[in-house]
């Protein structure tokens, strides 16, 4: 038992003598919890997951004990937690509209049961390791979720629960440890969140993530256990970017950590995903997802704790051999409040105030994703994709730079783009990914063997322009040639036609990897179509006003996943679009006679 | 500690006062001091601990004579009290009246500071407010419960703008009669806070709002209470009452200087040009007081004006305000110096929850596809008005210079209207459908085919 010595903002100086580093303090009259961040000899520094105010020197302070952990186990699906995983609607029961400080409820709740089914092979005396499964807990209608023996724990099994409804606490299992203590495991367990959760080995991550954008699956692919950042000023459409790949990504469990964004996203959310269902199970979105928020009006320590909380989660449901999906957003917010604890720390800042550790911290996260080959044998994996809110968006500012050096898809959100209201605002030059190679193997046995000559195609045309951009803004567009216009064309068409994507749009919303392919090699058939008349001596503006460069603008929303059939043909029939045209300027090729100038 | 009063200030510096030997007072009690000629300042407890107590003393530590000055430490956080009243009432920056009447009496005070919504309780912002600006509701809708800031630069008339927003805002349909403003200006000069008076008191609007005002020449430390004490009104009109309020407060460039002003005195660490790291965590703080909450009637519309030192929108302070609020409206020195009022650039602005505050339920149903429509046909517009600085408009073709005539059009009609002219969402969507049947129907691709039918002014599509 120790007492408060000096309080500064969250910092508290505590006389407490026995308490290790990173453990949970708790503090004053209304316990307010914290965790140590420095000790010198008999005091210790700790900072404050809320609001010290009221908070006097002299109360009483004391170790709790063990550092900041998660609780896992049944029940955490569809839940909404704050950043140290109290589950914010039974806050809101508890404690009516308004967030009041102290309030301790446990993450998972304590009077639901669970229909447990052990594992058929279990047996008792088997000799049972951490990660491996005692049995599962159908949580929701499509997912299973499998009781693992903690990391932690190994030794011999001595008994096992029959199949039957058990609460969070009920022992499910008793296990003599190696030391010959005997361990109780329950349906959940205890893990601390800025641990890494042990696996077997890492597995090189073979399968796309597939999100139905089709500026991201085509053009910038990311693949499961991958690692990417979405950097973006304000009003870039990040935010509904991460939506977009929230709602519809090929993922089994998704996890969106909402760390210094706006309340009213999350209402959003919350409103909207139990009414949309998933396209895989055509289950409701939210019974994959979890949240957990700390909006920017919540307090600061607890939003760095935020995004260890929601990758510790993530890890824990890789170990039950899913493909999870972790939206940090934003991770901007995550080291502003390093920055700020740093502050009061009186740390040496090194850029723009941020202490010299934010690269270190930044990648240790980072590399907590990755496809795994679990303590159970199975495989699963975490993707992570963080998103960055650069200042004024300079991508050479400290967070965004080091995040660039770590992660290997950079979907780079623009301003300008923005501002035209082409969405999603994905700078087609400034983006990058480093998984394509891997993604075109997939895609070239799943969908097309052409995938990936075609983007590379799109994308030359795309950057060849830019180019021709730069040319038209200083001298006209007369100053092109018919081949230049045609191609300057092109690009306009596969940058509104394919790249432009909208997310209010119930056809285009998303968009299958069969449509994006359909639809990319469609358009770039228009533009060999054109490119053979253009070199029969037709004027590029002839080509403009023809009715399929309006109409294939149209296509997106027009043929749905359901209707790619109609896509499929409407494309081979292309060359009729272009019959006419070909008659007038090659009547000879026409009429089957002898073309002019001599070539038969 | 309530009523006992200690003479043990050890030093003071820039707004700082250190007392010794006063154990156990908590973190962020208010205090109250006497100086020697009898004045009040009031202060905050930022530091404590049993040896020395660190007050921020808000209207400056100048004159300050530490052995003759009494200090005195309170229980209650700064408050303000609340009832019915406030409406209709002018106040000073913390809430003490400035219109010359007497104090609101009540029972109910309320922390200024308010308590963090808890996410799960916030429902979302949906349904029109009409502002009677066609640049607003045309192409920037503002709904229930949102926070849009205008961004502005010094010499615009943002302020014209706020209060001609204050004077129009209202609501369609049956909660009409129930929307009311709160306006909190700070660090202005008393000829701005004259004209915001002036300008409310001769349109009728002062019935239905509360003013907060801190002038330039007021303590700047006050300045940080006056958002949150405006809020505080906003709140308990909006979830006792049942009140649908906007808020206008001005100009959050002055608050977040305050800020820093504070901070230095501090010895905070400095992160971008001298603002503290915790400027973001601050503004939201106030920002994130906006919205609704689910079953209660009455809901929060925020609109924070600030003036973007030289008109940099990558300055901290636009910066991190357009990360917390909805959206923003940009004013643009362009269009100003062409004198058109209000000169919002449409471009560069945005609201965010505009799609779930418009349409068929709220205003026409054509009324997202026309914005969408306006937005795309203005950005071709200024791109061929780009291209016609560079080879001249004569060179342009017939397509190119219809462009060049909506751009023009759109501007001076849509975009301008008088200071007195209020166009409700209908008119402006009219309108917005004559400037669009200037350019050629099948350049219209965000519009609908039966829309164009039913609204095109040529009625072909």
């Amino acid at each position: 038992m120790g007492s408060i010595l000096e309080i500064n903002g969250p910092l508290v100086r505590l006389q407490l003598p026995s308490v290790v580093l990173g453990e949970q303090v708790s503090v004053g009259a209304m316990g307010l919890v914290g965790e140590v961040i420095a000790r010198n000899g008999d005091t210790a520094l700790a900072q404050l997951y809320e609001d010290s105010t009221g908070l006097a020197p002299g109360e009483a302070a004391v170790g709790l004990g063990h550092p900041l952990s998660v609780e896992l186990g049944p029940g955490l699906l569809g839940g909404i937690f704050d950043g140290v995983q109290r589950p914010l609607e039974a806050v809101r029961l508890a404690t009516g509209d308004r967030i009041a400080r102290g309030v301790q409820i446990p993450a998972l709740a304590r009077d639901r049961r669970w229909s447990f089914s052990p594992a058929p092979d279990r047996l008792a005396e088997m000799v049972l390791n951490g990660g491996d499964v005692l049995g599962s807990v159908q949580e929701t209608a499509s997912i299973a979720h499998r009781i693992l023996v903690p990391p932690d724990v190994s030794g011999e099994l001595l008994e096992l629960a029959p199949a039957g409804d058990y609460d969070i606490d009920a022992t499910i299992a008793r296990i003599r440890m190696r030391d010959g203590s005997i361990r109780k495991l329950s349906l959940s367990h205890r893990w601390p969140v800025r641990q890494p959760r042990p696996f077997r080995r890492r597995d090189h991550a073979v399968q796309p993530l597939i999100t139905g954008q089709r500026i991201l699956d085509t053009f910038y692919p990311l693949l499961k256990g991958g690692k990417a950042a979405i950097p973006g000023p304000f009003g870039a459409g990040k935010t509904m970017l991460q939506h977009q790949i929230a709602r519809w990504c090929n993922a089994e469990i998704v996890i969106y950590v909402g760390c210094g964004e706006r309340g009213n996203e999350l209402t959003d959310i919350l409103e909207s995903l139990p009414k949309l269902t998933d396209p895989r199970t055509g289950r409701p979105l939210m019974e994959r997802t979890l949240l957990i928020a700390n909006t920017s009006n919540m307090p600061v320590v607890a939003r760095e704790a935020s995004v260890y909380v929601g990758i510790t989660i993530a890890e824990y449901f890789r170990d039950q051999g899913y493909d999870v999906v972790m939206v940090a957003d934003s991770t901007s917010r995550w080291a502003e409040a390093l920055r700020e604890v740093a502050g009061r720390l009186g740390q040496m800042p090194v850029e723009e105030g941020y202490p010299a550790y934010l690269g270190s911290r930044l990648a240790a996260f980072y590399e907590r994703a990755g496809r795994v080959e679990a303590l159970s044998g199975e495989h699963g994996s975490v993707t992570l994709i963080g998103a960055v809110s650069p200042p004024g968006g300079d991508f050479s500012e400290p967070v965004t730079s080091h995040t660039k050096e770590i992660i290997q898809t950079f979907w780079a959100l623009s301003k300008e783009l923005a501002d035209a209201r082409h969405y999603p605002a994905i700078d087609w030059l400034e983006s990058f990914s480093g998984y394509v190679g891997q993604a075109a193997q997939w895609w070239a046995a799943n969908v097309d063997p052409g995938w990936a000559g075609a983007r590379a195609r799109a994308l030359e045309l795309l950057s060849e322009s830019e180019e021709l951009r730069r040319i038209v803004n200083l001298v006209g567009v007369d100053a092109l040639s018919s081949g230049q216009r045609w191609s300057l064309e092109a690009a306009e068409l596969i940058k509104e036609a394919l790249l432009q994507q909208s997310a209010t749009d119930e056809v285009d919303s998303y968009a299958s990897p069969e449509k994006q392919y359909r639809l990319l090699a469609g358009l770039l058939e228009i533009h060999r179509q054109g490119i053979k008349l253009v070199d029969l001596g037709v004027p590029a503006r002839r080509l403009l006003e023809l009715p399929v460069m309006y109409e294939a603008r149209r296509w997106k929303t027009r043929y749905g996943d359901d209707n790619l059939a109609a896509l499929r043909e409407r494309i081979a029939g292309l060359a009729q679009d272009f019959m006419k045209l070909e008659a007038e300027y090659a009547p000879t090729l026409a009429t089957g006679e002898p073309a002019q100038g001599g070539a038969s | 500690m309530k009523n006992l009063e200690f003479r043990t200030a050890a030093s003071a510096r820039g707004g700082m006062v250190v007392m010794a030997g006063v154990p156990g007072v908590a973190a962020g009690t208010r205090v109250s001091l006497i100086d020697h000629a009898g004045r009040r300042r009031n202060g905050l407890v930022i530091r404590t601990s049993d040896a020395a107590v660190m007050v921020e003393v808000f209207e400056g530590t100048d004159g300050l004579d530490l052995e003759r000055t009494w200090v005195r430490f309170l229980d209650e956080p700064y408050s303000l009290p609340v009832s019915r009243d406030l409406l209709g009432r002018v106040f000073n920056g913390v809430g003490q009246p400035r219109d010359g009447r007497p104090p609101i009496v009540s029972g109910q005070r309320r922390d200024i500071n308010g308590a963090a919504l808890n996410p799960t309780a916030r429902a979302y912002p949906r349904e029109f407010i009409q502002t009677g600006l066609s640049a607003l509701d045309g192409m920037n809708s503002l709904t229930r419960g949102q926070k849009l800031p205008i961004f502005s630069g010094g010499g615009l008339p943002h302020n014209r703008v706020a209060a001609q927003i204050v004077r129009q805002a209202r609501l369609l349909g049956e909660a009409a009669s129930e929307f009311v403003v709160v306006f909190a200006a700070f660090g202005v000069s008393s000829q701005d806070a004259r004209f915001f008076q002036d300008s409310f008191e001769e349109s009728g609007a002062l019935e239905r709002l509360v003013m907060f005002l801190n002038l330039a020449d007021e303590p700047v430390i006050e300045r940080l209470l006056t958002p949150r004490a405006a809020l505080t009104a906003a709140e308990y009109l909006a979830f006792e009452l049942d009140y649908h309020v906007l808020v206008v407060m001005t100009d959050m460039t002055a608050y977040a200087e305050a800020l820093r002003e504070v901070a230095v005195l501090r010895g905070d660490v400095p992160a971008r040009k001298g603002y503290p790291g915790y400027l973001y965590s601050d503004l939201a703080e106030i920002y994130e007081r906006a919205g609704r909450i689910r079953d209660r009637r009455g809901s929060i519309t925020l609109i924070p004006v600030l003036s973007m030192p030289s008109d940099d929108i990558t300055h901290p302070i636009p910066d991190l305000t357009g990360y917390i609020t909805e959206g923003q409206i940009v004013l643009s020195r362009e269009l100003h110096a062409q004198g058109i009022y209000p000169p919002v650039a449409v471009l560069p602005s945005l609201s965010r929850l505009m799609k779930d505050g418009i349409g068929g339920d709220f205003t026409r149903e054509d009324h997202p596809h026309v914005a969408s429509q306006l937005f795309a046909s203005y950005a071709k517009a200024l791109e061929v008005r780009g291209l016609a600085a560079i080879i001249g408009a004569e060179d342009l073709g017939e397509g190119d210079r219809r462009y060049l005539e909506f751009a023009e059009a759109f501007e001076r009609r849509f975009v301008g209207q008088g200071e007195d002219e209020e166009r409700d969402v209908y008119a402006s969507l009219d309108l917005a459908w004559e400037l669009l049947s200037m350019l050629p129907v099948e350049t219209l691709t965000r519009l609908g085919e039966e829309e164009l039918a039913k609204y095109h002014r040529l009625k072909q599509p």
